[in-house]
C-alpha cells in the first residue's frame, strides 16, 4: 500500500468513526472537496496524519466542533447572485400568489442571509404573511446567527446593491437598524421564519412545501449523497412546486429527473409536474 | 528526460491569459492523449465566452468543467468562474464554494494542489502570465509529486508576477515563450504540434 492509498485509507477511517461517534455522515461528500477541508483542520488541530485527528476527535467534543465548522463553511450573502430574483419575480411569485398558504424550505441556509432576502422579497409581493419558511442547515453555529440576524454593518453596502440588481422596490436599510457597527434585521421579517437542524445525509422528509431553495450545496455531495437529497426533496415538494439549485447544480443525472421540467436552466430552476404530466 | 506517459496538462494563468491560451492551445493536436485542463482567474459573475472563444480555435473539444464529471483525455476542461476546481482520486471534477485563495475563486493553486495529488508524476504543470502569485505554491506541489513543471518566460509575459513568483518558488523544468512551451509540451506528451 502507497502513501496514497494509505492516507485514503486514513480519511474513511476518520469519517467511519466520526459517523459512529457522532452521528454525522461525511461518508459521501465529494471526496476532493471534502479532503482540502480536512487537510485544513490537520493544520489547525496540529495533527500529524488523519488517524492522530481522528484520536482528538473522539476524545475531545470540542476538536470535533472546530473539525465540523471547518466541514461547514458558509459563504453567502443578501441577494446572492441578484440575477436570480429575477427568475424568482417572473416565475415563482406569480404561481405561490395563487395558494393561501405558503411553506418554503431553504436547505443549506448557512447564516441565513439568503433567507432573510427571500423575506424582504416576500414582503414586497404581500406575500410574506400567510409564508412561512423552513431555513436549515448542519451547522448549528450558521443557525444561531441566522436566528439573531445580526450582521456586521460593513457588508451592507455590497448587500444593498444586490438588493437593487435583485429588483429591490424599496431601499435595503428600510429592513434593519444599524448599531455599533452591526445591523439587526427588523423583527417582523422572523416572525414567519424558523431556523433549524437538519441534515440532508441522514435526515428525513419533515414538511410539505410549494418551495425548496438549495443553491451551492449539492456541490459537496457525490452521486449517491445528491440522489439521496434528491429524493428527500421529491418526497417534500408538492406538484407544481419549485426547486431552486446553484447554477452548477443540475437534477439531469438524477433519477426524479422525469418528475421536473427545467423552467430556466441558466439558474437551475425546475417545477414539479403534476401527474399527469404538464403543469397548469 | 524520464520516460512517462503523462496523463493530464494543468495550466494556470491570470492578467492577459486569455491570450496567452490562444497561442498555446490551439498547437494541441486533435489526437492528444492527455486530459488538458484551464484555470484562468476572471470575474466570478458566470460566464461562459472562454470556453466558446477556446473552442473556436482548438482542434480539441473545450467545455465547462462539470461538478462531478467524468474527465476524459483528448478533451479540455475550463474552470468555471465563481469556483474552485478539484480532481477527485476518480478521476472526475468536484467544483467547491470555499473561500478565495489568493483573493482568487478559482484558485490556480487549489486546483494545480488536488491535480498534483491525483495524477503525481503523469501530470505537466504550466504558469502562463498573471499579476499574482497564484500557482507558484501549486507548481511546486507538482514538482514535488514528480510532475513536470513549466513556466513562461517572465520576459516576455504581459504580466510578470506570477510566472516570477512560480519559477522563484520552485525550479521549473521548461521555462521559454509560449511557442516554445507549446512545442515542449508536444514532444514530452510524444504528438506532433500542429
Amino acid at each position: 500500500m502507497n502513501a496514497k492509498e494509505r492516507e485514503k485509507l486514513e480519511i474513511e477511517i476518520l469519517l467511519d468513526g466520526i459517523q459512529k461517534r457522532y452521528g454525522y455522515d461525511f461518508r459521501d461528500y465529494a471526496s476532493a472537496s471534502l479532503k482540502r477541508r480536512l487537510e485544513h483542520n490537520l493544520i489547525t488541530s496540529k495533527s500529524k496524519n488523519f488517524i492522530e485527528l481522528l484520536d482528538k476527535v473522539l476524545h475531545n467534543e470540542k476538536a470535533f466542533e472546530n473539525l465540523l465548522l471547518d466541514l461547514s463553511v458558509t459563504v453567502t450573502e443578501m441577494f446572492r447572485d441578484p440575477h436570480i430574483y429575477d427568475a424568482v419575480h417572473k416565475y415563482i411569485v406569480p404561481v405561490l400568489k395563487t395558494y393561501p398558504y405558503i411553506k418554503i424550505w431553504h436547505a443549506g441556509c448557512a447564516t441565513g442571509e439568503e433567507v432573510y432576502s427571500m423575506a424582504i422579497l416576500l414582503h414586497e409581493e404581500g406575500l410574506l404573511e400567510r409564508t412561512h419558511i423552513y431555513a436549515t442547515d448542519v451547522n448549528m453555529h450558521a443557525l444561531e446567527v441566522g436566528k439573531e440576524g445580526i450582521y456586521p454593518a460593513e457588508q451592507m453596502k455590497q448587500y444593498a446593491k444586490n438588493y437593487i440588481s435583485a429588483g429591490g422596490k424599496r431601499s435595503l436599510s428600510d429592513y434593519y437598524h444599524a448599531k455599533y457597527g452591526s445591523a439587526k434585521i427588523d423583527d417582523y421579517l422572523k416572525t414567519n421564519i424558523t431556523f433549524a437542524y437538519h441534515n440532508l445525509a441522514v435526515d428525513h422528509s419533515f414538511c410539505e412545501v410549494q418551495m425548496i431553495i438549495c443553491r451551492n450545496v449539492l456541490i459537496y455531495f457525490n452521486k449517491k449523497l445528491q440522489d439521496r437529497v434528491f429524493d428527500l426533496f421529491d418526497d417534500s415538494l408538492v406538484h407544481g412546486g419549485f426547486l431552486f439549485l446553484g447554477s452548477k447544480e443540475s437534477l439531469e443525472f438524477s433519477s426524479v429527473k422525469h418528475n421536473y421540467e427545467c423552467i430556466v436552466a441558466k439558474e437551475q430552476l425546475y417545477r414539479k409536474l403534476y401527474p399527469s404530466g404538464g403543469n397548469k | 528526460m524520464k520516460q512517462t506517459s503523462y496523463q493530464a496538462l494543468i495550466i494556470g494563468a491570470s492578467a492577459g491569459g486569455l491570450k496567452a491560451m490562444s497561442v498555446i492551445l490551439p498547437q494541441l493536436p486533435q489526437v492528444f492523449p492527455l486530459v488538458v485542463i484551464v484555470v484562468n482567474h476572471r470575474m466570478e459573475t458566470p460566464d461562459t465566452y472562454l470556453t466558446e472563444y477556446l473552442n473556436g480555435i482548438c482542434h480539441l473539444p473545450v467545455q465547462d468543467a462539470e461538478h462531478l464529471f467524468p474527465i476524459e483525455p483528448g478533451h479540455i476542461y475550463v474552470a468555471p468562474p465563481g469556483y474552485h476546481l478539484l480532481v477527485a482520486d476518480d478521476y472526475c471534477f468536484n467544483l467547491s464554494e470555499d473561500p478565495r485563495v489568493n483573493s482568487s475563486r478559482p484558485s490556480i493553486d487549489v486546483a494545480f494542489e488536488s491535480a498534483a495529488d491525483v495524477y503525481g508524476e503523469y501530470l505537466i504543470g504550466v504558469v502562463l502570465t498573471g499579476a499574482n502569485s497564484d500557482g507558484a505554491i501549486g507548481l511546486a506541489e507538482i514538482k514535488a509529486n514528480g510532475g513536470y513543471t513549466i513556466v513562461q518566460d517572465p520576459s516576455e509575459a504581459e504580466a510578470i508576477a506570477m510566472p516570477s513568483a512560480a519559477i522563484k518558488a520552485g525550479k521549473p523544468d521548461f521555462v521559454g515563450s509560449l511557442d516554445q512551451i507549446a512545442r515542449q509540451i508536444c514532444v514530452i506528451s510524444g504528438v506532433e504540434k500542429v
